[in-house]
């Protein structure tokens, strides 16, 4: 026998949470216990009380499935809103990475060159590294680390997406 | 504002909520809220003998009144032994509110003594929980945690409080909050066009659930008249069954696995079905996709994850049950709207009920176990029973072969399907209905897992009755075992029994043994007539299998009527599908 599996398509999901203990272990652990899948997800809270956070999850799955994670979503008490971001038009999305490489010669004016193509900013260097950090879409990012991987790539942090609506309107 | 403790704080926070029983089991960590309970004159404790009793009788107390059901147990064990009957009452959609105490906040992440992260281990087996860690906090979240076990789609909270939030003083009560906000009326344009769809179907089908009956008296009889006016017949859930008279010409029976054929063929074959307060379950369903394939799916629900959650619907409206019934039979009336000509559709109904799919073998040497249920029903009817199950064939067969025709009087554990959920919910029915016959239809396997409750029963003087089905096997794994394993009976014998009768009499109850179908009648009587708990050990026959049934992965028109179409194994794609 075999386990079947379906087509998937990637979802940006923005919600609005109570800052409080335990929210980010009720939303993360709904997805974990509903199999559903998270690719990444950042939370800080964003406003002056303290009292509001934002968490941005990128998941995947066939489309009823993401729309029964946006339902299950909105059936946690803390979560006041969940915007798909992916479904609800045009949208930025930026992740921050901090790119560490190692190397001399010609790799390391090579990898110079690269970060300066990307618009990668040197936040650190030594004769023998540099650490580059990077914004940009999650696809930019992930060219980059390709590309750093030839000429030296030691360690790469990332922060996951981050998400808004553009125009005028809230998401 | 005088300083109260913590321990004071919620005891009065209860009281304010109108709590009259509180179901529960003392520990080092709650004994501040014992304390504050002792010889309390209006909040009465249900001192039970395992925490899942206490979880259990609390959701039999919730669905037999309709008010939500209040647990109170320690840190540490007496969270964990109560996480089943959360569990239970989170997929039963059951109002409960479970206190459970902490050990003191300084200690919390130390490994201390009867510490366990609760609200880690009940998060997703709750609607909502909650770690208080400042007395002031209480009284707003009792006041947060009762309108969201009641409201909206109901279900179990848990709220933690460590013991030094339960000793510490405040005079301070923080402000109370309301994230909580669950759609009411439906859309007028959505009820409309399912008045539009049903009225102009030439098949209609109303597929009802507990949320009918979680919704309230008034949603039952909206049902009726719906029923009335559309011309549609009934099915219900396992869950919803008593919200439509089963005496009732509409009605059809119970659908899904073992539901009659008359209600399972309608399903497949009707061209709308208008699903009220049910959730497309897979023991409802059978295979996806041969599920009703022809027919417009009308969906009305209050949670909206559960619209199109497994079965996609051509309409769903997120409303409460009972109100939007309300607005549908408003709008139906206002505009005299006229149903199509259902003369045939009924006329197929009435092929399929031809079938009388719910008899069974005659035996004159052993009780049938759908006889018992059948002289059971037939002798306590007038009275109006409360009637609980355990898990397994006499569940299904009391389903079968029981009829409700009031909401409130099924009490069953339909989602989790929790062996031993029988008898304490008895005894919660029973605290809330003292005058009202109550009785366990059990299993001997099932009892046994809550048998220490007898205690309660006879400590409270609860005359609860608890008919065991005794077949010597845990049937169900059986039947299963019979049907997909070639009759290999892996550890599905009862072996080493209790001689109950003698059991119930060590606890101060009366036994009752019934071995042949002539003692039947009497024996039932006899349980009737005692006035005080009694356990019959009804001896029925061993191998009898509960029918009709949908094998696991097939349809609705593909239901095994009788144990000779039975073929004894299946496909590893029917085998992997519980
Ligand atoms: C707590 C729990 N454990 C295991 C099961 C699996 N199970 C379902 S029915 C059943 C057998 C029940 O036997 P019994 O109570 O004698 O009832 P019968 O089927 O014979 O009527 C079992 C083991 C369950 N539902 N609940």
């Amino acid at each position: 026998m075999q386990i079947k599996q379906e087509k998937s398509e990637r979802h940006v999901l923005t919600l609005m949470v109570d800052n409080e203990a335990g929210t980010l272990a009720r939303v993360a652990g709904m997805f974990t216990s509903r199999g559903y899948n998270i690719d990444s997800l950042t939370v800080a809270d964003i406003n002056e009380d303290h009292s509001t956070s934002r968490i941005t999850i990128v998941t995947n799955g066939p489309p009823p499935v993401i729309d029964q994670i946006i339902a299950q979503c909105e059936r946690l008490v803390p979560v006041h809103k969940v915007t798909d971001l992916t479904d609800a038009g045009p949208h930025v999305e930026r992740e921050l990475a901090l790119v560490k490489v190692a190397g001399k010669g010609d790799n390391r004016i090579e990898a110079i060159r690269l970060a300066d193509i990307y618009r990668a900013r040197v936040i650190d260097a030594t004769t023998g590294s540099f650490v580059f950090e990077i914004t940009g879409s999650p696809a930019k990012i992930d060219t980059f680390v390709a590309l750093m991987r030839e000429v030296g790539l030691v360690e790469v942090a990332r922060t996951g997406v981050a998400g808004l609506m553009r125009g005028s309107d809230q998401s | 504002m005088k300083e109260k403790s913590g321990a004071e704080i919620l005891v009065d926070s209860l009281i304010a909520q109108g709590v009259e029983v509180v179901f529960g089991y003392p520990g080092g960590a709650v004994l501040p809220i014992y304390d504050s309970l002792f010889e309390h004159p209006k909040l009465r404790h249900v001192l039970v003998r395992h925490e899942a009793g206490a979880a259990h009788a609390a959701e039999g107390y919730a669905r037999a009144t309709g008010k939500p059901g209040v647990v109170l147990v320690t840190s540490g064990p007496g969270a964990t032994n109560a996480v089943t009957g959360i569990a239970d009452a989170f997929l039963d959609s059951i109002p409960l509110v479970v206190i459970t105490g902490q050990v003191a906040t300084n200690l919390i992440g130390s490994d201390a003594f009867q510490e366990a992260d609760t609200v880690g281990i009940t998060r997703h087996c709750s609607k909502h929980n909650y770690l208080v860690k400042d007395p002031a906090d209480l009284a707003p979240v009792v006041a947060e945690a009762f309108d969201l076990a009641t409201r909206g789609r109901p279900g179990p909270v848990v709220i933690d409080i460590p013991k030094n939030v339960q000793v510490a003083s405040t005079g301070e009560k923080q402000k109370e909050r309301n994230r909580h906000n669950p759609p009411s009326k439906a859309d007028f344009a959505d009820i409309t066009q399912a008045i539009e769809l049903l009225s102009k179907a030439k098949a209609p089908i109303l597929y009802t659930g507990g949320g009918i009956i979680n919704s309230g008296p008034a949603a039952s009889e909206a049902l009726r008249e719906l029923a009335e006016l559309t011309g549609a017949p009934v099915t219900s859930t396992l869950m919803g069954l008593g919200a439509f008279p089963a005496s009732g010409d509409k009605w059809l029976g119970m659908l899904g696995m073992h539901g009659t054929y008359e209600a399972n063929m309608a399903m497949n074959q009707c061209d709308v079905m208008l699903c009220l307060g049910a959730r497309f379950d897979d023991r409802v369903t059978g295979r996806l996709d041969a599920f009703s394939p022809n027919s417009t799916k009308i969906h009305v629900d209050i949670d909206r994850s559960s619209i199109n959650k497994t079965i996609h619907v051509d309409l769903g409206i997120i409303a409460d049950v009972g109100t939007a019934m309300k607005q549908m039979i408003d709008i139906w009336k206002s505009r005299k709207t006229k149903s199509a000509d259902l003369s045939e559709w009924w006329s197929r109904i009435k092929g399929w009920r031809a079938v009388e799919c719910l008899n069974y073998p005659e035996n004159k040497d052993s009780i049938m176990p759908q006889l018992a249920i059948e002289r059971l029903y037939e002798l306590t009817k007038d009275k109006k029973p409360i009637i609980t199950t355990e898990v397994g064939q006499h569940q299904m067969w009391a389903a079968q072969h029981f009829h409700f025709d009031e909401p409130n009087k099924w009490l069953t554990s339909g989602g989790l399907g929790t062996m031993g959920y029988g008898m304490p919910a008895a005894i919660g029915a029973q605290m809330g209905n003292p005058d009202a016959l109550v009785i366990d239809i059990a299993g001997e396997a099932s009892i046994q897992m809550n048998i220490q409750e007898m205690g309660t029963a006879t400590q409270y003087r609860l005359p609860v009755k608890i008919f065991i089905l005794n077949n010597e096997w845990m049937g169900m794994v059986r039947q299963w075992q019979e049907l997909t394993y070639e009759g290999r009976y892996s550890s599905s014998y009862s072996d080493s029994l209790p001689d109950f009768v003698a059991l119930a009499e060590s606890y101060g109850w009366k036994g009752i043994r019934i071995e042949k179908p002539g003692d039947l009648d009497a024996g039932i009587e006899e349980m009737l007539a005692y006035d005080g708990p009694v356990m019959v050990d009804c001896r029925v026959t061993k191998d009898a299998n509960c029918f009709p049934m949908i094998p696991s992965g097939a349809s609705h028109t593909e239901m095994i009527l009788h144990s000779d179409e039975v073929s004894g194994t299946m496909d590893d794609e029917a085998k992997a599908l519980v």
